[in-house]
């Protein structure tokens, strides 16, 4: 080998060593913020566990008092959200995937999809509340839902949309060679062979409104008092800990460190079993 | 360099049908008196377009029940085509259409009223790499069946052990029906494909190079399995591997872009075809 090749190679491999240390420095970065906001998280907030936490409603300032209201009424909002999203998000997913993938609606469906997918989520709480809010006359749990539902909505179309894709078209005309109807082709075979990427995107879209705020501002509000009715303002978890967090009051601070833990820790558990489902079948193997 | 094909010599195959069988005759269909031989099938100038590319050229044939066709050619001549007009499972795809006709019983399949699902339902397919559905052993035969029959339990049952028997797969699946059909190996899921298909007592079954994907032990499998299902079926094969054809078929056609060479006996073709394109294929000069 001539000297200029050898030349090459070294600087070559420079290069080589230099970019890999960069990319290391940039995962411990990334991986540091990560762990930092874990760890002042635990620190602060752990303290506020405790059975009051749990079972008492949010104090006046200097009182004593949980996160009771607030825990149940985020519960119970985005349960209902993802149940009203995900059935439209799993039908139009299907209509993309398997009815019409290349049709004039299709293509104009998805490019929608695509701008509700990145719409701000403060706007979709706007719109909830001049259509349900405005009418009713006051906020509500019902508005809060249908607000996180529209955000449920183009992210389950999406996941369900791409998993159908990727169920491979042979499977299908298997079962169309069978004789057997298109819509137990969908429902008995498709669906099955995309149930766990399609049931990982639910889950991920069940993480992303746990914690919004922007869009229940306007909609459900907030309730400081225990408060199961959903036509009424509700209380719920992020909403409470933006109020809190901003007060001069110590209580309120610590229960706004400890509704954040408690956020944190629900949506890291979604995600890693969103994680575990969508790695099962490889397990099962 | 050239090697001759010679299935007839083969001992362990029996194929006492081919003996005494008369050459069959195109335009007419099978000899008076031929019964067993029938014509179940018969295509008549079908043409097939992949939007505007021709991809079948006025194809005549027909396909005898009780007998297995191989269609025979290079990649790319349409036999596949040809294979997916019969079922018309080419229709999920926008853009593909077939003219001409093809007679089931004397009934034109290609017909527009023609219901696709009851035309499935008689003409069973079975595809080059398995495709079990994601579900137990026993709801992939019970799927097909299910469709068109309200059946009992025990009369469900039956029909699903009629089903993997007659695939041979019986004695390897009988104890765990209900494990995933994906936990079989690749010549198992092959069977339970074929299974499947038969499970729903189809008049012709189709198969597309069924044993491509398959090592020889399973190929042997399937080629044994093809000939005793012969009893009771029209099947039409698609093959690359010409000693299958030779091996499996009484019948064989050769095509080549999209036009039918020569259709004759599988004992005529390999011994003596008459088109020099036809002996160029199987003695491998060509392909």
């Amino acid at each position: 080998m001539s000297s200029a090749n050898l030349l090459l190679y070294g600087r070559r491999r420079a290069v080589n060593y230099i970019v890999l240390a960069l990319s290391y420095a940039a995962t411990v970065a990334g991986l540091l913020v990560l762990f930092l906001i874990m760890w002042s998280l635990l620190r602060n907030g752990l303290p506020a566990f405790g059975i009051d936490f749990f079972t008492q409603s949010t104090p006046p300032p200097n009182g004593e008092g949980g996160l009771l209201n607030a825990i149940y009424g985020s519960l119970v909002m985005t349960a209902v959200g993802t149940a009203i999203g995900t059935p439209v998000g799993i039908l139009c997913g299907t209509f993309l995937a398997e009815f019409s993938r290349s049709s004039r609606l299709a293509m104009a469906v998805r490019f929608i999809n695509d701008i509700l997918l990145s719409a701000p989520s403060i706007v979709i709480g706007l719109f909830v509340y001049v259509v349900m809010v405005v009418p009713m006359g006051h906020f509500s749990g019902w508005a809060g839902s249908v607000a996180l539902a529209i955000l449920v909505v183009p992210v389950v179309v999406r996941t369900s949309e791409n998993m159908l894709s990727l169920v491979p078209s042979g499977l299908r005309e298997a079962a169309f060679a069978l004789g057997a109807p298109q819509w137990k082709v969908v429902v008995l075979v498709v669906y099955r062979a995309a149930m766990q990427g399609m049931l990982t995107g639910v889950l991920l879209a069940v993480a992303r409104i746990a914690g919004e705020t922007a869009p229940l501002l306007f909609t459900a509000f907030n309730n400081q008092f225990w408060s199961a009715n959903m036509d009424g303002p509700m209380g719920n978890l992020p909403y409470v800990i933006f109020q809190f967090a901003l007060s001069p009051y110590a209580g309120w601070q610590q229960l706004a460190w400890g509704g954040a833990l408690l956020i944190t820790l629900a949506i890291l558990t979604l995600n890693i079993f969103a994680r575990l489902l969508a790695n099962w079948s490889s397990f099962e193997k | 360099m050239t090697f001759e094909i010679t299935p007839m010599e083969t001992p362990s195959r029996p194929r006492p049908h081919l003996i005494n069988m008369p050459a069959p005759n195109r335009e007419n269909g099978p000899a008076p008196g031929q019964e067993a031989a029938a014509a179940k099938a018969e295509i008549k100038d079908l043409r097939f377009y992949y939007r505007d590319y021709e991809a079948l050229k006025g194809i005549n044939l027909a396909l005898h029940d009780k007998r297995v066709t191989a269609f025979i050619g290079p990649s790319g001549c349409g036999k596949s085509t040809l294979l997916r007009v019969l079922n018309r499972i080419y229709q999920l795809y926008p853009g593909q259409r077939a003219t001409g006709q093809v007679l089931v019983d004397g009934q034109d399949i290609l017909d527009p009223r023609q219901d696709l699902n009851l035309l499935r339902a008689r003409i069973g397919m079975v595809f080059q790499k398995p495709t079990p559905f994601p579900m137990s052993i026993y709801d992939n035969i019970a799927f097909g069946i299910r469709l068109y029959q309200r059946l009992g339990p025990r009369q469900l049952d039956e029909r699903v052990e009629e089903a993997l028997r007659r695939a041979a797969l019986w004695d390897e699946v009988k104890d765990k029906l209900r494990e995933s059909g994906l936990s079989l190996s690749g010549g198992q899921q092959q069977r339970l494909c074929i299974a499947r298909a038969i499970a729903v007592k189809p008049e012709i079954l189709l198969l597309d190079e069924p044993a491509s994907a398959l090592d020889p032990i399973s190929t042997q499998r399937i080629e044994e399995l093809i000939s005793e299902l012969k009893s009771d079926y029209c099947i039409a094969i698609v093959t690359h591997n010409m000693q299958q054809a030779a091996r499996s078929s009484d019948y064989t056609a050769f095509m080549y872009l999209g036009q039918l060479v020569e259709f004759d006996t599988t004992e005529t073709i390999f011994t003596h075809p008459k088109e020099r394109q036809t002996e160029d294929y199987i003695t491998g000069r060509f392909g």
